[in-house]
């Protein structure tokens, strides 16, 4: 061969093959299905992993080059936040109570898919999508490590944020993102691209972050909003590829469909579900709010959600199941939700709050079909219990959701004045659940789901037997950290030192 | 409201995350590289048992025959976590990147001699198909070990790997087009040089057990290979035969191996101090792994230097790595 050789001008596209496609061999001292032996267990047929479109295309080298641009500026200005008490800046400390709950919740669901997603960067029999899903899961583990760099400066000044490690495993509302993604964890590499691939990072994404970003720099935090923009061109790789990856299922082969389906009428309802949260945190814990969670849905939820279904149509795939009672609940589900974290705040590592009177005609202004007619009473009657001097508490424990592991607490979609509760009889034992919705998705699985850890059962059970300061101990709950915003010692180191600001 | 905070000077209430007060104490206030990998991945009260493999759990520390008490104690000696991590490989693309371009405008590649050329070709460019499957085996063991401290580096390792096969098919394309990635490719695939690796190779990526994976790969073969190809055939013999130009564009990939030895070495300790279980453990690994992997490379060793010289590379990197080993506690 002629070694010494002017080489061609190779296209993008061509080179990446070659640095990424070409490296893969056809193993023939080992059978392929010793290599790969989860890629058939889930029924999904892939004939040619070769027709697999690279979503982004980037070598390693230019990976590296990108992304500690991003880095070098991301610390740098976490640092200057940290070093001129930025977090003096937020609005004022009942913003903490998101970011909170993004450590306690969502941060961990990062590391998740750092890992699930080096799992299927293993497990799938095809270079392409092995590359793209390593790719992802070493941005994972970027995300979550920024967030907790950004928390820790917060965490010096105030309560709630430094047992987090603990809680991610113990605390009763985070089991709601953690069996999430344990979910999807442990379901098959196919399942897990469309819970969190398609899902979560193409579906909801926008729901989760926007709203939470956009939260930030509204309200001063100059860290968190750092991190989202930082991770923002990852996200758009992650969304490129959750899309790649279901339409190469579909392709493969027609018998995919109705799995693929049947795992997004899943994923979608279990990601609603855990986005109640973020209705919340938009509607109620934003001081200075950025929009509804109805303006966010029709925007990020409706009008995308059509234009996508609208595309994958052409595959035989339909909207989710359940999409009508997700509409139904918008206008519902925020309130409902804070309204439940108030009443259960002595066991929240957050602080909450009744709103106040301009909250109030906000709330009114963005719900006015359901704040005044529903949530406003109840909300008056906490109110007048604190202005009595006594403070609205339910110690009796919610019953949680067998699946999405939330309290019982949604109503019927028809009819806001009933609360939604199923039930389902499995091998003799009885299985509650908040919605149709919930009770659909254990019934496709039943034997996966009965194995739920819930938090509630688990405080009743020993060695704690019901002890609810054992309780507080063993999941690092300090009572400072819990309980009305009013009353705290953030809000009250919070003023302090702003006012100490004002006076110098 | 913007307000100007800088001279106010107010007491802290928490000096660090309680789960690294519990590991580190509060004397010190923890690194980044601390907040960013003890206590990550979630230890109890898992919700379900993979569907995959019903008989484990969703982290399960018993995937492997090594034991450890704390895996937190693997720690990296490089202290990697995703940004340090990215800063320094930025820095060692940049270096490379010029590399390039100096051997290309000095035309460093036209000027080499047939032989020296015919030897990156022989033994050079068929390893980019050696680094994809340590790219897999490395996500295999970030996919499915214990604790961040021991994945965490995995990932990055395997995202290395990616990168060497990168600038090896670089390199290819440089000394001879798609043509020299083709004759690469059907040598890893045919030619009997090579077939003892692959075999080795598609046996190893049956292997489910994390750390059985992770020392085979990373500290056994990557142990021989590295010292062979890039210290002695390309630093030492290339470089004497005219092929300089070759040594600036595998710089990458000695750097790397020198900082991973550190990392590998320092682990394999750790475990082996663990127990006389581990021990035992490593050493039957590594013993069986060190000879296989010597006489396969032996073949390969024989594509660069004739006969008796190639037996005495071989056997020359089986001593180091078995100093090595040695080293960090094993074989005594």
């Amino acid at each position: 061969m002629d070694i010494k050789k002017t080489p061609k001008k190779l296209n993008v596209k061509e080179k990446y093959r070659l640095m990424t496609r070409d490296l893969a061999w056809e193993p023939s001292y080992r059978d392929e299905k010793e290599i790969y032996p989860y890629v058939d267990y889930e029924g999904i047929k892939v004939h040619d992993w070769s027709k697999w479109e690279d979503p982004f295309r980037l070598t390693m080298d230019a990976y590296w080059k990108y992304q500690a641009e991003k880095e070098r500026k991301y610390y740098a200005i976490i640092d200057a936040h940290a070093q001129n008490n930025g977090h003096l800046n937020v609005t004022d400390a009942r913003y903490l109570t998101a970011i909170k709950l993004f450590l306690q919740g969502i941060s961990p669901g990062e590391y998740s898919a750092h890992r699930g997603f080096a799992r299927v960067g293993r497990e799938f029999a095809g270079v392409g999508p092995q590359v793209a899903c390593q790719m992802q899961s070493i941005d994972e583990i970027r995300h979550a490590q920024t967030q907790v760099h950004a928390m820790s400066n917060y965490n010096k000044f105030y309560n709630g944020f430094k047992d987090f490690a603990t809680q991610r495993d113990r605390i009763w509302y985070t089991s709601v993102p953690r069996s999430f993604f344990d979910d999807a964890m442990s379901a098959g590499p196919f399942e897990f691209l469309i819970a969190i691939g398609f899902s979560f990072e193409y579906v909801l994404t926008n729901l989760l972050f926007v709203p939470f970003m956009s939260g930030a720099a509204y309200n001063g935090d100059m860290a968190t909003c750092t991190f989202g923009f930082s991770a923002q061109s990852d996200e758009a790789r992650h969304m490129t590829l959750g899309l790649e990856c279901i339409k190469f299922m579909l392709e493969q082969d027609p018998d995919n469909i109705p799995i693929v389906q049947k795992w997004i009428d899943k994923w979608f309802w279990r990601g609603c579900r855990l986005l109640t949260l973020v209705a919340a945190m938009m509607d109620y814990m934003l001081p200075k709010r950025v929009m509804s969670w109805r303006e966010a849905w029709n925007i990020y939820g409706v009008e995308n959600g059509n234009a996508l279904f609208r595309d994958l149509a052409r595959y035989g795939i339909r909207p989710p199941m359940h999409w009508d009672d997700v509409e139904k609940s918008i206008d519902h589900t925020s309130h409902q939700i804070m309204l439940g974290l108030y009443q259960w705040k002595f066991g929240t590592a957050f602080h909450s709050w009744t709103p106040t009177d301009s909250d109030i005609e906000w709330l009114k202004e963005k719900y006015p079909t359901t704040f005044e007619k529903y949530y406003l009473p109840r909300w008056e009657y906490a109110i007048a219990q604190k202005e009595a001097g006594g403070e609205y508490n339910n110690f009796g424990l919610p019953k949680l959701c067998q699946t999405c592991q939330l309290p019982c607490l949604f109503t019927e979609p028809d009819d806001p004045t009933q609360l939604a509760h199923r039930e389902t009889e499995y091998e003799g034992e009885k299985y509650h659940f908040c919605s149709d919705g919930c009770q659909h998705v254990f019934e496709q699985e039943p034997e996966k789901y009965i194995q739920a850890w819930l938090p509630m059962p688990a405080l009743m059970q020993a060695p704690l037997k019901g002890d609810l300061a054992a309780w507080m101990e063993w999941v690092s709950l300090e009572p400072t950290a819990a309980g009305e915003y009013a009353n705290s010692e953030d809000k009250a180191n919070f003023e302090k030192w702003r006012k100490q600001v004002s006076t110098d | 409201m913007q307000i100007d905070v800088q001279t106010v000077s107010i007491e802290q209430k928490n000096k660090a995350f309680s789960h690294l007060i519990k590991r580190f104490g509060d004397k010190k206030i923890p690194s980044r590289y601390q907040e960013a990998s003890y206590d990550l991945q979630a230890v109890e009260n898992l919700h379900y048992r993979p569907t995959w493999a019903p008989e484990q759990e969703l982290y399960d520390p018993n995937l492997s025959k090594i034991r450890m008490n704390d895996w937190y104690d693997l720690k990296d000696p490089r202290q990697f976590y995703y940004s340090t991590y990215t800063l320094n490989r930025a820095k060692q693309q940049e270096t490379m990147e010029s590399n390039f371009k100096t051997v290309e405008t000095l035309g460093l590649i036209e000027g080499m001699p047939d032989p020296v050329l015919a030897i990156v070709q022989d033994v050079l460019i068929p390893l980019r198909h050696v680094n994809y499957a340590a790219n897999l085996n490395n996500t295999l063991v970030c996919g499915y070990g214990y604790g961040t401290v021991f994945t965490q580096p995995c990932v990055y390792h395997a995202m290395d790997n990616l990168g060497i096969a990168q600038y090896l098919s670089r390199l290819g394309l440089m000394i001879g087009d798609v043509e020299a990635l083709e004759a690469a490719k059907q040598d890893w695939m045919d030619s009997d040089a090579w077939q003892p690796l692959r075999r080795s190779l598609e046996d190893l990526l049956c292997v489910r057990d994390p750390v059985e994976v992770f020392i085979k790969q990373n500290f056994v073969l990557d142990g021989l290979l590295y010292p062979l190809v890039f210290q002695r055939i390309v630093d030492q013999n290339l470089v004497e035969q005219g092929g300089s130009g070759i040594s600036i564009l595998t710089q990458f990939m000695t750097n790397w191996y020198l900082e991973s030895v550190r990392w590998m070495d320092s682990v394999v300790k750790t475990m082996a101090a663990e127990s006389a279980e581990n021990k035992a453990v490593l050493e039957e690994w590594i013993d069986t792994a060190a000879n296989h992997f010597t006489s396969v490379l032996l073949p390969v060793a024989g594509l660069a230097v004739a006969g008796n010289a190639a037996d005495d590379l071989v056997s020359d990197v089986h001593d180091e790595l078995m100093k090595r080993a040695k080293k960090a506690g094993l074989f005594k």
